[in-house]
């Protein structure tokens, strides 16, 4: 995606400031990139300790009225009565082509209040259809203005303890609003435990000053961000889903429960349901680069006899594996690990073979 | 004795003995951050100036590196295969890229001394 220049501030921005963070476009905002000790650090430290992210580019909106799960019945392929109080879960918005609007995260706060997680780029667009759903039901869609920190690692339960934020109580896709204004859940985009918590501004800076005085902690932007989600083998929308694509051939139908996979009142739901039936044409896969050399979203993809495979849509190096990984879309019958393949990198071949994902094992606290 | 030479584009250029050898800045390194492959080119092959003679890949972008003059790749820094890191550790000793002949030294005389570089950079 071309990169204009930037018009939205991090209001923590000052803060990467003074941590000597290198900045960059992303969605529109002006985004710690990497900080001074790079982003191969950053992200092992966020697999060895704990890594301090400000994510407050992604959306909060909240969902509240009579009406609420109504809504989001229409919206996603949800069945909010199924999610208990407290409970998170990842979902899509789908268009009626079954195509991928976004991937959000909704939470349960109250039988008529919930939080969702919106991407950056599609923010806009997100409450624009929602609210447009909302037309002649009771509930409202308010877009929040909060700083989002995410804390990601193995020592991320203990610094927020030491700090005075004890959320061992939490559990992985679990959350609490422990204060006015604040929303807190054991989740994340890395693969390992850790939490995300939104909160004012004014707050945010006493808890980001507390965390990082905790020898444990460093600030990681957003290029490690992006490694560690793609060894996680975790989707970014508008690279590996995007409204061409659909959850069969993403791969994602995991997130929608089975009654909802044959039908129902959501938007995309005949389509969805067609799809399966016909079968996807492609799957997404992870990809494995054989050598040091890394294959990056766009290149071609091509099967032993040098036939189109498909494309790769991530790729990178995955400093945790120690060698290049990507993911992409390949024809289905060529979707098993293990397959042969070729991509396109300056006009010369390079092998890849497709590959489980995720490449680094999820370590969530599921309690 | 040795003269070095910068671009604009953050290439490094010393030349001894009517053989160049050909790096990126420090300032370069620290901008593409942690480098985990480069690709380089076969001795022999003939560059223009301008042309994309290397390309340096970090966790999260691939950049070019181009040919400051005309000339003939001679040799390359084959330890970058097994340690690219080498760009970062000591882009301007062992974590030079290649070397080549010069066509025409002459088209050096366009390009910036460290002073002038130091300037362009700060």
């Amino acid at each position: 995606m071309p990169e204009t220049e930037p018009t939205r501030h991090l209001p923590l921005e000052d803060l990467h400031e003074a941590a000597g963070a290198r900045f960059g476009p992303f969605a529109g905002w002006r985004m710690p990139i990497s900080y001074p000790p790079g982003v191969m650090r950053e992200h092992q430290h966020t697999r060895a300790e704990a890594g301090l992210f400000d994510i407050s580019h992604m959306q909060l909106v909240e969902i509240a009225g009579p009406d609420a799960a109504a809504l989001l019945s229409a919206a996603c392929p949800l069945d909010p009565a199924a999610l208990g109080q407290g409970r998170s879960k990842y979902t899509l918005l789908l268009n009626e082509d079954a195509g991928i609007i976004d991937d959000l995260i909704v939470t349960r706060l109250s039988p008529e209040r919930f939080m969702v997680v919106a991407n950056a780029g599609n923010a806009d667009g997100d409450v624009a259809h929602l609210t447009a759903l909302a037309a002649g039901r009771d509930v409202s869609v308010a877009p929040l203005e909060r700083v989002f920190l995410a804390l990601q690692g193995p020592a991320a339960e203990a610094v927020l303890t030491a700090a005075g934020h004890d959320l061992s109580a939490l559990t992985f896709m679990t959350a609490v609003e422990p204060k006015a204004d604040w929303f807190v859940s054991r989740s994340g985009y890395t693969g390992e435990d850790g939490f995300e918590l939104a909160l004012p501004a004014a707050a945010a800076r006493e808890v980001a000053a507390a965390l990082l005085a905790d020898a444990r902690t460093m600030w990681v932007g957003l290029a490690a961000r992006d490694s560690l989600r793609l060894e996680a083998g975790l989707c970014l929308h508008g690279q590996d889903i995007d409204e061409t694509t659909d959850p069969v051939a993403a791969r994602l139908m995991w997130a929608i429960p089975k009654p909802l996979r044959e039908g129902g009142a959501y938007t995309g739901a005949a389509a969805l349901a067609r799809i399966r039936a016909a079968g996807p044409a492609e799957r997404r896969v992870g990809l494995k680069p054989e050598g040091r050399q890394p294959v990056r979203a766009g290149a071609a993809l091509f099967d032993a006899e040098g036939r189109p495979a498909g494309r790769v849509t991530s790729g990178g190096f995955g400093p945790t594996v120690g060698h290049p990984v990507a993911m992409g879309y390949v024809s289905a019958a060529l979707a098993e690990p293990g397959t042969a393949l070729s991509a396109e990198v300056r006009g010369n071949r390079v092998p890849v073979a497709v590959h489980p994902l995720p490449f680094t094992p999820h370590r969530y606290h599921k309690g | 004795m040795a003269t070095t030479y910068f671009t604009e584009d953050h290439e490094w250029i010393r030349v001894e003995d009517g053989v160049a050898t050909v790096g990126i800045t420090d300032y370069a390194q620290e901008q593409l951050g942690d480098l985990v492959f480069v690709e380089l080119p076969e001795a022999g092959k003939t560059l223009a100036k301008g042309d994309t003679a290397v390309v340096v890949e970090s966790v999260k972008a691939a950049s070019d590196v181009y040919a400051p003059a005309d000339g003939e790749v001679t040799v390359v820094n084959e330890a970058l295969a097994g340690d690219p890191s080498l760009v970062n550790s000591s882009p301007a000793g062992d974590g030079w890229l290649w070397k080549m002949s010069l066509a025409d030294a002459s088209q050096l005389d366009g390009l910036m001394d460290e002073a002038a570089y130091k300037a362009h950079v700060s």
